[in-house]
């Protein structure tokens, strides 16, 4: 074991990905030279060359859609964006080719191609850096989305995301980037199936992922000074859902609390809320509740970011709320 | 005229006027409503696919746009297959998924049948990305229409592709009108060789109505893109005979305009041009007819897609790989 950073897990994944199989390449804006904005390809360029970390324009649509027509192409592309708001540039791209071709053609073209990108709040970026579109996206048939909130899943996410035949999008939550854990040396691929149990509990389940997770872990922490025992689900993957985790946590505690740093209406968190209900109606012994982003554009100003994003006490308070009415 | 360039001529005429008969017949098709949705005809556009499609070889690839069903003809894909796809049928090229606008056919190196203006240039990109990585020294053919110019999409891919070198011909058919937009409407500057050559790009005009012009410029350009030249983009003129869509009154053009552009029909100027003998039109004219009556009875005995399936092919069913 030893302590390694969210970003670190995420090269050590690119470096096994670039070793184990030659037609995984790394595309993106500054991936190279810069080693990448978030410093996560830092040092890739100088180990696997110019020809498989590739910097590219800042051409999102091109080369998103450069990297379905390589992964068409017999290639195993990562293409790296920015940010979850330059990806909207590409979004032709995600939706009516990746998503879209392999139904569209009757099966015959899959798109193997891995998308990466950094997502949400809380660094003081302003409005066009900081949201959380993850949920947009697992709205769309053909994807699958990942949100890694761990090092052992930033870690252990991207080989089976490259294993897998069809389009996959991993959301990095910015502010993890420099997050530090104990993990493995020899860690390693994980399953991309189930959501996690991060903390087992009896009185309420909390449901988050990403960057969320470790506000409701540290919601967990205060509820329980309270005597109020709280569930941590990590969802994992927002597409497809893992019904029965949740369905199976809410039968236990009988109330659900929802963090979802999207803003809340059409939100991920209001998909998981609809299926609670769907499925686990009648073992609630309370309304579902959901901590989300305010409907703002992010403000830059901390204070004000500050009150947009969900926090453990906003988290707590509505926790307090479905577990004493 | 020697024996193989009459030969060649021949070979061309024929692409030409399956294409044309084909079209002709979907019109007849649509009309009787066995075919629905979009359906965009290529009707005088003909030597443009033809006298590209010979510059390729078998293992090239292709990605056209909605108006796609002369390209997938011309690269091999079946009469039967592409008909059944306008049917809707299992047996189509697609699997009845796509329609008129998104032919498929992976066998042939056919990828679509592409209906977002713009939006199959990265892909082509892309696809010469993995020749050139895998160096296969095959080329990718890339079609679109001159509305496309005023697209991102466009000037990213010109770039990407120039700057990395990739093997990939853009094949521009400039057609005059995007739906009903004419390009002199929509462009503060209408020379798209100009455009490309920005790019430190090869480009030049063709004269699309002439296939022998268009294969020669297409050959000179993949011989070029395969040797290592870098992309090529070909400003192929032409014009559609018939409106945008069968949706469209074609109401924006003036028809005094169409008759001229008739008058230089790519079919009759090649039979004059390489001087083919009746007999040998006749046969051509026959062999196309056969082929498509066959086409339609193959279309017409498809089987439909059991709903069931509706949700296959959302994600793969082949294994991780």
């Amino acid at each position: 074991m030893s302590s390694v950073t969210y970003r670190e897990a995420c090269r050590q994944a690119l470096r096994d990905a670039l070793q184990r199989d030659p037609r995984v390449f790394l595309m993106g804006e500054d991936v190279g030279r810069y080693g990448g904005c978030f410093a996560v390809s830092m040092g890739l360029l100088d180990e696997f060359g110019p020809e498989r970390i590739r910097d590219t324009p800042l051409s999102e649509s091109a080369f998103v859609g450069a990297g379905i027509g390589a992964a068409l192409g017999g290639m195993r592309p990562i293409v790296e964006i920015m940010t979850v708001n330059f990806s909207l540039l590409a979004l032709d791209q995600i939706l009516n080719n990746a998503a879209t071709l392999l139904h569209m053609s009757g099966g015959q073209c899959n798109v193997p191609l891995v998308i990466r990108m950094a997502t949400g709040g809380g660094r003081q970026v302003g409005a066009q850096h900081s949201h959380s579109l993850e949920g947009w996206y697992a709205h769309i048939p053909g994807l699958r989305i990942l949100t890694p909130a761990t090092v052992e899943d930033a870690r252990g996410m991207l080989w089976p995301a490259l294993e897998d035949p069809d389009p996959v999008l991993i959301f990095e939550h910015a502010s993890l980037y420099g997050a530090s854990a104990e993990l493995s040396d020899d860690a390693g691929p994980v399953d991309l199936t189930r959501a996690a149990l991060r903390r087992p509990g009896s009185d309420v389940t909390l449901v988050a992922y990403g960057g969320t997770v470790r506000v409701a872990l540290e919601a967990a922490e205060a509820l329980a000074s309270q005597g109020i025992d709280a569930e941590v689900i990590d969802l994992r993957t927002l597409r497809p859902l893992d019904d029965e985790t949740i369905v199976h946590s809410v039968r236990r505690t009988h109330r659900a609390v929802i963090v979802d740093e999207a803003w809340r209406s059409g939100s991920i968190s209001a998909e998981i809320a609809a299926r609670i209900m769907e499925l686990a109606f009648f073992d609630l012994d309370e309304p579902v509740a959901r901590v989300c982003s305010a409907e703002v554009p992010m403000p830059y100003a901390r204070q004000l970011e500050d009150a947009a994003l969900p926090s453990a006490p906003d988290v707590v308070a509505a926790a307090q709320r479905v577990c004493h009415g | 005229m020697s024996t193989s360039v009459h030969d060649e001529a021949l070979a061309l005429l024929r692409d030409m006027v399956r294409v044309r008969r084909f079209e002709e017949r979907c019109v007849e098709l649509y009309s009787a409503a066995k075919i629905r949705g979009f359906l965009h005809l290529y009707v005088g556009e003909e030597a443009v696919a033809a006298g590209v499609m010979r510059a390729l070889a078998p293992d090239d690839a292709v990605v056209a746009t909605y108006r796609e069903h002369g390209h997938a003809l011309l690269r091999g894909v079946s009469a039967r297959s592409i008909m059944a796809e306008m049917y809707g049928k299992l047996e189509g090229c697609s699997h009845g998924r796509g329609g008129s606008m998104h032919l498929f056919d992976v066998a042939h190196r056919f990828y679509g049948g592409n209906a977002i203006v713009g939006g199959g240039l990265p892909v082509a990109v892309g696809l010469a990305l993995a020749e050139q990585m895998q160096t296969t020294g095959r080329v990718v053919a890339c079609f679109f229409g001159e509305g496309t110019v005023a697209e991102g999409e466009f000037h990213e891919s010109m770039n990407l592709a120039a700057l990395w070198r990739l093997p990939v011909v853009f094949c521009c058919e400039n057609n005059l009108y995007a739906m009903g937009t004419a390009l002199a409407r929509s462009e503060s500057e209408t020379d798209i060789a100009l455009k490309a050559s920005s790019y430190e790009m090869p480009a030049w005009p063709v004269d699309g109505m002439d296939v022998l012009a268009v294969r020669d410029a297409a050959r000179h350009a993949v011989e070029a893109v395969r040797g290592g030249g870098g992309p090529h983009l070909l400003e192929l003129r032409t014009y559609r005979f018939r409106a945008h869509s069968m949706y469209d009154p074609d109401l924006y053009r003036d028809k005094a305009e169409v008759a001229r552009w008739k008058e230089r029909d790519p079919i009759p100027a090649l039979i004059q041009q390489a001087q083919i003998a009746q007999d040998d039109v006749d046969g051509i004219e026959s062999d196309a007819k056969a082929e498509i009556d066959d086409a339609v009875a193959f279309a017409e005995q498809g089987t439909d897609e059991p709903v069931a399936d509706l949700t296959r092919f959302v994600t793969s069913e082949i294994g991780r790989t």
